[in-house]
């Protein structure tokens, strides 16, 4: 038990209440001054747009993959199960120099965007790419359980009440994953907006156009504005921890509807 | 009889969604992993040697080692302590030590290194006093562990936590009666029920320690040859537009996601059961 | 609607679930398919919904004459009822219920007023007036039991087909919804089978018991026919308890507890009697059960009603007469 606390306390407790301790060190007019600065705006802009992007597209490729992994037997179904943790498992300044590497301009799908004029690298769909890639195990990891665990009786009650396959679908089991898949786009939104090292090779990072928050507490840190950071980090914490309640109230309508 | 079961789809509609789902997961999973290797050998076997077999790369190697050593046993630790008190106890407070345990996961690595930058950093609570001793945290090894250490806190807590509630005390229990002491019911009674779970668990909490990146970055300060962790030295290269040597030392890193979901995926046969995520 | 079941063959890769199982439900009859786990009584009942297929081959069901065969599940106008409900969880009771109306296609389906009054009329029917805003976890087994029945019917279904109907329920909940449903039944005349283990919900039950042993039907009859004149001694002891008395040649006699006799040692009839001795008996209710041991060295048991026992003040260790009168 004391142990236990102890380095609680220590690793996460007390650096965290520091940081919070430090922006608090700043009156609410400076606060909002950072906060509301240009710069800032703009990096938040980014940052929570490509992350509900992401996440929004992680929902639709999570749903369709995880259908077909948990619903279709066919020849590399179990490699590909075991790939979609890849984005887990795969350092994120390797995913970053990878993805930047395939989406430039002369990259191996760059140059094919390029010819139908979407520059995808140095830019915010860059940064949505590499969010979609880290978060849409989220959502593929959520839903399968549940899929799994669905049992056939349901569908074929809806059908001997004579539903088609796509009313089936729609009416009974889309209604049934969507907390799931809830729960899976909020993880991936939480995990998109703290994200650094997938985003930064990317991204491109230019002041005002491409620089995501984490970003941003960094370079502030390199100009030694300690208080600005820890202000950004803090309205950042503030939004996750925010997340997380969200998410603990979705798991436990999960659990509800699992009765 | 032409007849489908109900719960199917159609062939074509069936063909066409495995199709999709083969193009997303190969265009997005497999094609940016076989880059890594493709990039890295793209000059030949020698420069990818070559690459590695250099000192600032091995030293980063080394570094990298070490700042794993150090964490994962100490949150292997932390982790098995914590699991037991929050399963084993019913106590005030267990539901906030609860939600603490996963708060890194919500915390962007970024702020994981800003934290101890406020706090040892040179303007931080501790600096002062650490600077007349003449302890260097931040921009050095100690640093690098601490930032290492908050990221893959969770880890193997996380792992274990479902899987001792769900096996429940009875056989702790029958062990008391039976006039096994704490120690010895740890040993043969708890330990061989998670050690799978705890493998997993130690497995993730590694795999996350080798490639952190953000969190280090912030507090390591890229001393080249000093405080370059493996993937801060694949960004060094990559910024200094040395491609194949960058890849070449990513291949490390990419070649250690491998081994751990092949690990993984064996864990998953061996227990029969589907591991955690994240 | 009659239900004629001929030649169906189902096989599940090597395994054989249904061989050439041939079968009349007629109109309006509650029918019983009684047997042990694996006898293929609920994949004969999923081939009549069309839920499963049987093998290409001579076998057919026909609804009133018509093969079905080629008719796809919801459209065979069958009300199937799942032993675990399947109610739609994250839909009310009414929206359940409803299901099957507002799936209809655009020219078929019933405007909202009309969907609305018929919920209420099922909801009347199944006793659940007032719940149509709940959600299924937050109703007893019974009354989701009965929620997935009001859904079935609500299509108008030609035949209603009940898997396990009183599976998942406790003992009590079960013989009321057991006395409710035959009610029911009465009420509304459809054509029903329904798919048992137990043997005494058979019996009570339906009016006519088909049972199954290993993908065989191997007898059809009325409760009271397969219960006295069993023709195999499998369906014997499948139906309630039977003694099995073991004769010369490798023979056996079957009897069942309350066709045996017991009488006062001395009034003991070589021809028909045998000697036994009182081993244990029990009597809490009106029919009291003795074990006993017969002179040859084999056991019965027998029933007997409260008020025999008490006359003969019988107690363990007794010698009395065995009377095997013929069944």
């Amino acid at each position: 038990m004391g142990f236990t606390v102890l380095y609680l306390s220590l690793i996460i407790i007390i650096p965290l209440a520091a940081l919070f301790i430090k922006a608090a060190g700043l009156g609410p007019a400076e606060w909002w001054e950072i906060l509301t600065s240009r710069r800032v705006l703009a990096a938040a802009k980014l940052t929570f747009g490509a992350s509900a992007a992401a996440a929004t597209v992680s929902m639709i490729f999570g749903l369709l993959v995880t259908w077909v992994l948990v619903r279709y037997e066919f020849p590399g179904r179990r490699i590909l199960d075991a790939m979609v943790d890849l984005p887990f498992a795969l350092p994120t300044a390797v995913a970053g120099i990878t993805l930047t590497q395939m989406y430039a301009p002369n990259g191996w799908i760059g140059q094919h965007l390029e010819k139908v004029g979407v520059q995808a690298a140095y830019n915010p769909i860059g940064v949505f790419i590499a969010l979609t890639f880290i978060g849409f195990p989220f959502v593929v990891r959520t839903l399968q359980p549940v899929m799994e665990d669905l049992g056939k009786e349901i569908e074929e009650a809806a059908a001997t009440l004579g539903a088609g396959r796509w009313t089936v679908f729609r009416r009974v089991l889309l209604p049934m994953f969507v907390p799931a898949l809830v729960t899976g786009f909020a993880l991936a939104f939480a995990r998109a907006i703290g994200e650094y090292g997938s985003v930064i090779f990317i991204s491109g990072n230019l002041p005002f156009k491409t620089e995501i928050l984490p970003l941003l507490i960094v370079a502030q840190l390199e100009q030694f504005k300690y208080e600005a950071a820890a202000v950004i980090a803090a309205g950042m914490l503030i939004v996750s921890f925010l997340m997380l309640l969200i998410i603990n109230l979705l798991q436990r309508r999960l659990d509800w509807q699992h009765r | 009889m032409e007849n489908r079961p109900v719960t199917t789809e159609s062939p074509f509609v069936k063909g066409l969604l495995i199709t999709s789902a083969v193009v997303i997961l190969t265009l997005f999973l497999l094609m940016p992993l076989f880059a890594v290797f493709a990039e890295a050998f793209r000059r030949g076997w020698e420069v990818f040697i070559a690459s590695l077999n250099e000192e600032a790369a091995l030293s980063a190697i080394k570094l990298t080692l070490l700042a794993a050593a150090v964490s994962v046993p100490l949150n292997t630790l932390f982790g098995l302590s914590a699991a037991w008190l929050v399963t084993k106890f019913r106590f005030k407070g267990r539901a906030f030590l609860l939600s603490m345990i996963d708060l890194p996961f919500a915390v962007s690595p970024v702020i994981a290194g800003l934290v101890w930058v406020l706090m040892f950093g040179a303007q931080g609570w501790f600096g002062p006093w650490l600077a007349e001793r003449d302890i260097e945290i931040i921009f050095a090894l100690p640093g690098i562990i601490l930032a290492t250490v908050f990221v893959t806190f969770p880890f193997v807590a996380r792992e274990l936590i479902p899987l001792m509630e769900a096996q429940g005390s009875d056989q702790e229990e029958a062990a008391v009666t039976l006039g096994a002491g704490g120690w010895s019911i740890f040993w043969r009674v708890t330990l061989p029920n998670i050690k799978w779970g705890l493998l997993y668990g130690v497995l993730l909490c590694n795999a996350r320690a080798m490639g952190e990146f953000g969190a280090v970055s912030v507090v390591s300060g890229h001393i080249r040859g000093k405080t370059n962790t493996l993937p801060l030295h694949v960004e060094v290269l990559y910024n200094e537009y040395q491609f194949s040597a960058a890849f070449a030392c990513a291949t490390l890193l990419a070649f250690l996601a491998l081994v751990t979901l092949g690990l993984k995926s064996l864990l998953e046969q061996v227990t029969g059961q589907k591991a955690g995520g994240h | 609607m009659s239900i004629s079941i001929r030649s169906i063959n189902k096989t599940f890769g090597a395994y054989k679930a249904l061989e050439d199982v041939s079968l009349e439900v007629p109109d309006g009859s509650l029918t019983a398919l009684l047997g042990p786990s694996g006898s293929g009584k609920t994949t004969l009942l999923r081939i009549v919904a069309g839920l499963e297929f049987a093998d290409d081959g001579p076998g057919k069901i026909l609804f009133h004459g018509q093969d079905v065969g080629g008719v796809p599940a919801g459209k065979r106008g069958v009300g199937f009822v799942f032993q675990h409900y399947a109610l739609f969880r994250h839909m009310t009771v009414a929206e359940n219920i409803a299901f099957g109306l507002s799936v209809l296609p655009g020219k078929d389906k019933p405007g909202k007023k009309e969907i609305a009054d018929r919920v209420k009329e099922l909801l009347g029917l199944v006793k659940l007036e007032g719940l149509e805003k709940r959600r299924p976890h937050e109703l007893s087994g019974g009354q989701r039991q009965r929620v997935a029945l009001a859904r079935a019917l609500a299509i108008r279904p030609k035949v209603l087909l009940l898997d396990e109907p009183f599976g998942a329920l406790d003992a009590q909940v079960r013989k009321d919804l057991r006395r409710w449903l035959r009610q029911f039944h009465d009420e509304i005349g459809l054509t029903t089978l329904f798919v048992t283990h137990d043997q005494e919900e058979a019996l009570e039950l339906s009016d006519e018991v088909v049972v199954m042993r290993n993908a065989r039907v191997e007898q059809v009859g009325e409760p009271q026919e397969v219960y006295d004149r069993p023709r195999s001694p499998f369906v014997y002891e499948f139906l309630g308890n039977v003694n099995k008395l073991k004769e010369s040649e490798g023979k056996a006699r079957y009897l069942r507890p309350h066709e045996i006799e017991v009488v006062f040692a001395a009034e003991f009839d070589p021809r028909t009697d045998v000697m036994g001795k009182v081993l244990h008996l029990f009597s809490a209710g009106p029919v009291a059960t003795l074990s006993l041991k017969l002179s040859d060295g084999q056991f019965v048991e027998v029933e007997l009603s409260r008020k025999a026992l008490d006359e003969m003040a019988l107690d363990k260790g007794d010698e009395v007469a065995v009377r095997l009168t013929e069944g």
